[in-house]
């Protein structure tokens, strides 16, 4: 408990930063511990999908599904332990403007991908007599 | 965490603390701002990956339309892509040493984690100019194709991000260095710390959409 002047005692507040984390006294081993156990949890998932992408163990047409998966887990994996959005009740509106962030994300790669998919199909009926 | 337990959660970046009677411990103004100021660059760094969304439909509606170039399974290395990745991972641990650092007034801790950060960080952005550079030295430059074109916004983006991110970096001990541990400047390394985690996130998204999608499927 070095710094009781700064006002940083977060073990007190009953709000959170996204990011903030306690890190007075011996929760300093602790804080560490978090960023250890993340790190070993986004380096598992980062080799699978790896491995998964270049293996024939693997039937194929799943594998982009598969990574997909593996990327979302890396991403909370990354959320979680580096940058602290937790479900706790002091995380509320961090949590609340992640969700919303994930809903236009979901909204413009999805909503792009599926009119794209039927521009090109209508392109490719319109082209066939011509070409 | 204790914190859990208390039930009482403070509206909008922590803003409602003073009207509201139920909160158990009143928060100081210092830590209040550390709140607002945390989650004010959590909505910019959300609206950023926003903005990368949009280029990473860009890529995939595009990802086909190589024009007779070479598409990515021809271009892209997985094995220079595997330790741009480790750097950058390891180089989003060190910053989260470097916060810890911060945050107990460690200066070997900060300083050293912080000097990590910027020596993975410098390394993962070595190899993809040399990547860049070496796709345009065999005609596979962002006028090639749709899909070249697509590329280089999306994965050039990232990288001038990381650029930003390291020029930040520095500032941020210097600052420390010339200032101290002063609740401000401490409230900037979140800021930055934030930010690196992010750009380890949108990488996570680049290196199976772009890399690892592009050769496997």
């Amino acid at each position: 408990m070095s710094d009781t002047d700064a006002g940083l005692h977060l073990n007190d507040a009953s709000d959170h930063a996204p990011g903030d984390e306690l890190a007075t006294g011996h929760e300093i081993a602790e804080g560490l511990l978090g960023y250890v156990v993340g790190l070993f949890l986004a380096a598992l998932i980062t080799a699978v999908a790896f491995f998964i992408s270049g293996t024939s163990l693997v039937w194929g047409p799943s594998i982009p599904l598969a990574l997909v998966v593996l990327a979302i887990a890396q991403m909370g994996v990354h959320l979680v332990f580096f940058i602290h959005i937790t479900t706790g009740p002091d995380n509320t509106n961090n949590v609340l403007a992640l969700a919303f962030g994930v809903l236009i994300v979901f909204l413009i790669l999805v909503g792009s991908l599926w009119i794209m998919y039927n521009l090109n199909q209508n392109m490719t009926l319109m082209q066939m007599p011509t070409g | 965490m204790s914190i859990a337990a208390r039930t009482t959660a403070v509206g909008l970046g922590g803003e409602g603390a003073a009207g509201a009677p139920s909160v158990p411990h009143e928060l100081s103004e210092l830590e209040q701002k550390r709140i607002i100021v945390g989650y004010g660059f959590w909505i910019f760094l959300l609206s950023d990956i926003v903005m990368f969304s949009a280029f990473f439909a860009t890529y995939t509606v595009l990802v086909n339309e190589t024009a007779g170039g070479p598409s990515g399974r021809e271009l892209f290395h997985l094995h220079i892509v595997a330790l741009e990745t480790a750097f950058l991972l390891l180089s989003s641990f060190a910053c989260g040493v470097a916060s810890i650092g911060a945050r107990a007034h460690r200066d070997a801790m900060y300083y050293g984690a912080m000097a990590v950060t910027a020596l993975f960080g410098a390394g993962f952005l070595f190899l993809e100019i040399r990547e860049f550079v070496g796709m345009i030295a065999i005609g596979a430059g962002p006028q090639r194709s749709a899909f070249l074109s697509a590329f280089f916004t999306l994965v050039g983006c990232h990288g001038l991000h990381v650029t930003l991110g390291l020029m930040w970096l520095l500032t941020m001990m210097a600052q420390v260095f010339a200032k101290g541990y002063r609740p401000d400047i401490l409230r900037r390394v979140l800021c930055f710390a934030l930010f690196w985690h992010t750009l380890d996130i949108i990488w996570v998204a680049i290196f199976t959409v772009v890399y690892l999608m592009g050769v496997a499927v």
